[in-house]
């Protein structure tokens, strides 16, 4: 079922990431301030909104798990999560390599986006221990969903509360009046976008549909051969 | 703290940001690869699974069949 249209969707997502990493490199032209450490930023923003949507997204699952009560909304949620972790640390990544090269730190506390960001990774950081920490499946799944759900939303309050600090060392680029982007960086940076998207939807679904083959696999045995048959699954906070 | 910063951090050249600007991509790289390269060992297990199963299915049908074709007493 997850598996139907990855292939399709893996080559858009290669065509569109290469086709946005050309643009950067070829025809996006040189930041006037930065100069070509800027170039990052068409990897490090993309990766960094993808990976909050994620988070929104995984909490937007998990709501509908409590609402429906359907394990499978949860198992979404689970891989959307482990997903934008993932993107959220290449994101952290990213950005400190991109501080270091353009203020001379790898790190800025007195910077609300960067301190911001942290904390909404240090807060989904603790998603898996919290699973991990309940035995009972759905016991696991509705506490992760509720974590899901209150964590999720917690990410455009944080956003929100952000983009009205005003000490901060972070441009801002892209704002609802059109940001101070010229157009040719504009088309990069939403290629780059569209491009990382894809890579995020590609993965979750590549992850959804493994695990949905294994738990196939894992049923047929028991159909087959009986309950005795397939090992008892050691405690994870993955749903099973 | 952040305008000094800003004041103090000029546009780096060429050869100094390359190095930077490669990292980031490279990073970027680096974690899808990784990525799939667990996902792969995740599938390769699951195939060990799925063989193991035909198996296991194949010698049971066979132990079946021998019951069937033994002589009733």
């Amino acid at each position: 079922m997850y598996g139907r249209g990855l292939r399709g969707l893996a080559i858009a997502t290669v065509l569109t990431i290469t086709a946005a990493f050309a643009l950067v490199f070829f025809y996006a032209p040189l930041d006037a301030d930065q100069g070509f450490v800027q170039k990052i930023f068409y990897v490090h923003v993309p990766l960094a909104i993808t990976a909050l949507c994620g988070f929104v997204f995984g909490g937007l699952l998990g709501g509908l798990y409590l609402r429906t009560g359907d394990r499978k909304w949860d198992i979404r949620s689970y891989v959307a999560i482990h997903m934008a972790l993932i993107f959220g640390v290449g994101t952290l990544i990213t950005g400190g390599i991109w501080a270091k090269a353009s203020w001379g730190h790898w790190w800025v506390w007195s910077d609300p986006t960067l301190t911001s960001f942290l904390i909404v990774m240090l807060l989904f950081a603790t998603y898996q221990p919290l699973r991990f920490s309940i035995e009972d499946p759905e016991r696991q799944s509705r506490y992760a969903s509720v974590f899901a759900v209150v964590a999720g939303a917690f990410v455009p309050l944080n956003f929100i509360a952000v983009r009205a600090a005003q000490g901060y060392v972070h441009p801002r680029v892209l704002t609802l009046t059109g940001g101070n982007l010229p157009g040719s960086m504009r088309l990069t940076f939403l290629i780059s976008l569209v491009g990382m998207a894809l890579l995020y939807v590609t993965l979750w679904k590549y992850e959804m549909a493994a695990k949905a083959t294994r738990m196939q696999v894992r049923a047929l045995r028991r159909t087959l051969l009986g309950e005795d048959s397939v090992a008892p699954l050691k405690r994870s906070a993955a749903p099973s | 703290m952040s305008a000094f910063i800003v004041a103090v951090a000029p546009a780096l050249p060429l050869h100094t940001a390359g190095k930077y600007v490669a990292g980031a991509y490279v990073v970027f790289l680096a974690l899808v690869l990784v990525y799939v390269a667990i996902m792969a060992s995740r599938l390769a297990r699951t195939e060990r699974e799925l063989t193991e199963l035909r198996r296991d299915v194949e010698s049971r049908r066979q132990v079946d069949a021998d019951r069937e074709r033994e002589p009733v007493a």
